[in-house]
């Protein structure tokens, strides 16, 4: 059920996201997703492609250093308070959240949150549980 | 005791023996520089040494020291011991540091130096039924043809591959049964990688033992490459400038490495004061040979950096035991008045997992020096979430602190980012320098 992340360490020197996204682009990949968390010395770019086979052949062929991750997609209503009560239901459930970040899809009706925590699978069920709409791999990669 | 020597007579002497022997050479080798070396014999006359003053080996300590740049500065034929119509050989350096050196043989030289790698390849168990597939580099480097003089002498079939070309190397390795390796310890872990990459397992080779050298390397590199081959992998010391690998080499005990004393006397001393230390004590190993006639050098300072010992060695042979160095002394750095070695923080990366490419770049801030690592990160580290990353560029860092007794920045940098000359990553910068 969960979606695929792939996640990418970027030095932190110029030119470096530059270079990963033209080797994505080069592949024709397209990204649905992205953010970076950055440190003193490195950036983690984290991104949801419509095709990880793809992605996975550039950076192999880069030598650069990646992971794929199960991460939680959701849908959430785009008003306030919307992503909120996705937070809430898995706080309620003792689930702890690594990082988060959320696009919106149609303005005004609809967003589309990225949620890591340790145990993909549980959170899923919580959010189920509670009938929040869960987005698949196959629809986060025709968005 | 084994019964593993090449030469039974000059291994398992007596110390007595032994110093007899070295004394009577040392007498003959120092009056052949003296008459052959103008240059070394100018060195003596400034410290009022003539070859009467050398009576035996305790007289070694009143000759003059000879250092690399003084091969430098005499090259190419400076330090030359016979007429070039004698000579049947030259082999160099690699010439990366500054300028080269060239060190020439006649057919006595390689002789007794083939009979010291010889002398390696049966203390690692070979013998006449064995194939020896020698994957050091043929050619001006030493390695190829010292062990391949070896295994000559030895009587093994001998596979003179010489470097690289790792997919032919495996298929020799696999089609002629190859039982003992003989490479650098980086490329045999290569190879071992390779290995599995095609599905090998360490027992599908027919590899018993392995002869390692030429590089700087750590106990942890030796036991993942009797890992990944299954072997028994032995070190082997020498430099160019004494003949190339055989100076000194490792007997079944694993636990330092016997240097040829009828060929090399060695001594110990203060990198700094040139005083001789006393035995058991660290510092730079001094060698001198003992019967050269193309490029004799007598108190070479080789700048390595180890100890010596003569604890009685299981296996029989006398001769005394050098430590693996732990670095050259001129790669050692000494931050916040304690000595470093890289090859400390090496061990420690190939301990929590890394690969060894690393960079340590050396500061001031604020009148206190600073220790900066830069490791290359592996898929095997690498995290999505930064707390993760944090905590594990905090773990390396304690596992150096515990090493070095220093807290160094730990920072980690992408794959093959490091800058490498000619293969071999540039390992210490050191900014101190523009402020002295």
């Amino acid at each position: 059920m969960s979606v695929k992340q792939i996640s990418v360490f970027v030095e932190n020197k110029r030119g470096a996201l530059a270079k990963v996204l033209e080797d994505l682009a080069g592949k024709g990949v397209g990204l649905r997703a992205m953010t970076i968390a950055d440190t003193g010395d490195f950036g983690i770019l984290r991104i949801i492609v419509d095709d990880n086979d793809a992605v996975e052949e550039a950076l192999k062929a880069s030598e650069t250093v990646y992971s794929v991750t199960d991460v939680i997609a959701c849908q959430a209503a785009d008003v306030p308070g919307g992503f909120a009560k996705v937070l809430e239901i898995l706080m309620d459930a003792g689930i702890d959240i690594e990082y988060t970040y959320a696009f919106v899809i149609r303005t005004g009706e609809e967003a589309c949150a990225i949620i890591r925590v340790g145990d993909a699978t549980a959170g899923e069920k919580a959010l189920r549980e509670s009938g929040v709409p869960l987005i698949t791999q196959e629809e986060v990669m025709k968005i | 005791m084994s019964n593993n020597y090449y030469q039974r007579e000059y291994e398992t002497m007596s110390r007595e023996e032994l110093k007899a022997l070295q004394s009577e050479r040392l007498v003959r080798q120092v009056r052949h520089v003296w008459e052959h070396v103008p240059y070394y014999r100018g060195l003596m006359e400034q410290k009022g040494v003539t070859p009467e003053d050398i009576r035996g080996i305790d007289d070694l300590h009143k000759l003059p020291f000879i250092s690399k740049e003084d091969l430098r500065l005499q090259y190419p034929y400076g330090l030359l011991g016979t007429d070039l119509k004698n000579c049947v050989r030259i082999h160099s350096t690699s010439g990366t540091t500054g300028r080269r050196v060239v060190a020439f043989y006649t057919q006595e030289d390689i002789d007794i130096w083939d009979d010291c790698c010889a002398r390696a390849i049966v203390a690692a168990g070979g013998t006449d039924e064995d194939v020896c597939q020698i994957a050091y580099g043929f050619g001006l480097f030493t390695g190829g043809a010292g062990l391949n003089g070896g295994s000559h002498k030895v009587g093994c079939l001998t596979l003179p591959m010489s470097s690289g070309n790792t997919d032919r190397q495996i298929q020799f390795m696999m089609d002629l049964k190859a039982t003992i390796l003989c490479c650098t310890p980086s490329y045999a872990a290569f190879i071992g990688e390779s290995l599995k990459e095609k599905g090998y397992k360490p027992e599908d080779n027919s590899l018993k033992a392995g002869i390692f050298g030429a590089e700087p390397w750590t106990e942890e590199m030796r036991r993942g490459i009797e890992e990944a081959l299954g072997i028994k992998a032995y070190d082997i010391y020498g430099l160019t400038e004494t003949s190339g690998p055989g100076v000194a080499f490792e007997c079944e005990e694993q636990t330092g490495m016997h240097i040829n004393e009828d060929h090399f006397a060695a001594e110990i001393i203060d990198p700094d004061t040139g005083e001789v230390l006393p035995l058991g004590a660290t510092g730079e190993l001094v060698l001198t040979s003992l019967d050269k006639e193309a490029f004799p050098l007598l108190r070479y300072r080789t700048r390595d950096i180890t100890m010596l010992s003569v604890e009685p060695c299981p296996c029989g042979r006398t001769f005394v035991k050098m430590k693996k160095p732990m670095g050259r002394s001129d790669d050692m750095l000494i931050i916040r008045g304690v000595n470093v070695f890289p090859s400390q923080i090496e061990t420690v990366l190939l301990n929590e997992g890394y690969a060894p490419n690393y960079q340590i770049i050396v500061g001031r801030e604020n009148n206190t020096d600073t220790l900066d690592v830069n490791v290359e990160m592996s898929e095997g580290t690498f995290s999505d979430v930064v707390k993760d990353m944090e905590r594990e560029t905090a773990r390396l860092a304690q596992a150096i602190k515990t090493m070095l007794g220093i807290t160094p920045r730990v920072h980690l940098v992408a794959p093959r980012s490091i800058a490498r000359s000619e293969g071999k990553a540039v390992r210490v910068i050191d900014n101190r320098k523009l402020h002295d």
